[in-house]
């Protein structure tokens, strides 16, 4: 018996100090059409060379969670190894007949929209196995959006480090102010993960905040 | 001005007592019944950030099983207290502890009755179809 216990607690020891720390997962999330699908092929590509998935001007091009395992990224002589999760926008409201507007004809529409309903559950469902968040917002448009503060609540409540990036700052209407303004107690990076401007500055946040994992 | 037709709208004040003893699912579920009912939702108070998860997960299951039904609207108001005294936050941080955030409105509305809500800190735009 005593052995018993005594093999049991070395074994806990020994696997608290020598296993291997599993990578930590990084989601993104954001409304529809915030460049998240952008913004993941820009760092897969930069440090895996090769992209997650397709992106599209057409509202809910990505309809189900993509992953890319072993992410490492390196800035200023730290790196991070992580699992990067890209996931479906979140909305509270899919019509098909706004991807018909969009030239799709009513079939593909429909098909469209129910995809875009199940991978917006998906996302939310995928939220407790994140260790960090980055939400991903267009700096073109409002962020005081509902859809904004929910998933940002959402994170706070289970207490996951999160990055708010305003991206499309290489738009003329973009305003990194207004998001600043939007979500004050939080670390905000713009980028244009389109053109790959500041991604420096994306990559120096991200490592500064995985600490906090 | 040119004249419009204004088509009928309903709007269901809810106050806080209404829901303040039901549990999530049971909020959740009240709320969706009156927005089925093809009415907007004015609520006391907000509803807690996984509830919101939770009504935006219920709302997509019934857009591909309820026909008609495209989703909601929902956008939240409260009073901006960034630039109040300390005291005044610290009354008002005791009063949402005992009562809840009952300070805020809560706006939801069917997608097919509600085009579209614009918020900034101070202002709510309410777009109908």
């Amino acid at each position: 018996m005593v052995i018993k216990i005594w093999r049991s607690f070395t074994k806990r020891i020994f696997s608290l100090f020598f296993k291997k720390r599993k990578d930590i997962s990084v989601g993104f999330y954001g409304p529809p059409n915030g460049g998240k699908t952008t913004l993941a092929n820009r760092i897969c590509k930069d440090w895996t060379g090769e992209e997650i998935g397709k992106v599209s001007k057409i509202p809910h091009e990505t309809r189900h969670i993509q992953f890319k395992e072993e992410v490492e990224i390196k800035y200023k002589e730290k790196s991070l190894k992580f699992k990067l999760i890209d996931t479906p926008g979140i909305a509270t409201k899919i019509d098909y007949e706004d991807f018909m507007k969009m030239k799709m004809k009513k079939k593909e529409a429909q098909k469209r929209a129910k995809e875009a309903t199940q991978g917006i559950v998906e996302s939310i469902k995928w939220l407790d196995d994140m260790d960090l968040v980055v939400v991903i917002l267009d700096a073109s448009k409002n962020p005081y959006s509902q859809v904004n503060i929910t998933i940002v609540g959402n994170l706070v409540a289970r207490k996951i480090p999160v990055l708010v990036v305003a991206n499309k700052i290489d738009l003329k209407k973009a305003d990194i102010k207004k998001i600043e303004a939007a979500f004050p107690e939080y670390d905000v990076v713009g980028i244009s993960a389109k053109k790959g401007k500041n991604m420096n500055d994306f990559y120096e946040s991200i490592l500064k905040l995985a600490k906090k994992v | 001005m040119s004249k419009k037709k204004i088509k009928g709208l309903t709007l269901q004040f809810l106050p806080y007592s209404e829901i303040a003893k039901l549990n999530s699912i049971e909020r959740i579920k009240k709320l969706l019944r009156i927005i089925l009912d093809h009415k907007v939702v004015v609520l006391q108070g907000k509803l807690k950030p996984e509830e919101e998860t939770r009504l935006i997960e219920d709302t997509m299951i019934m857009i591909g099983n309820i026909k008609g039904f495209k989703g909601v609207e929902l956008e939240v108001i409260s009073p901006d207290t960034s630039d109040a005294g300390f005291f005044y936050k610290m009354k008002f941080g005791l009063a949402k502890a005992l009562t809840g955030q009952q300070n805020a409105l809560t706006i939801i509305g069917p997608a097919t009755i509600v085009k579209e809500m614009k918020k900034n800190p101070k202002k709510l735009e309410v777009m109908m179809r």
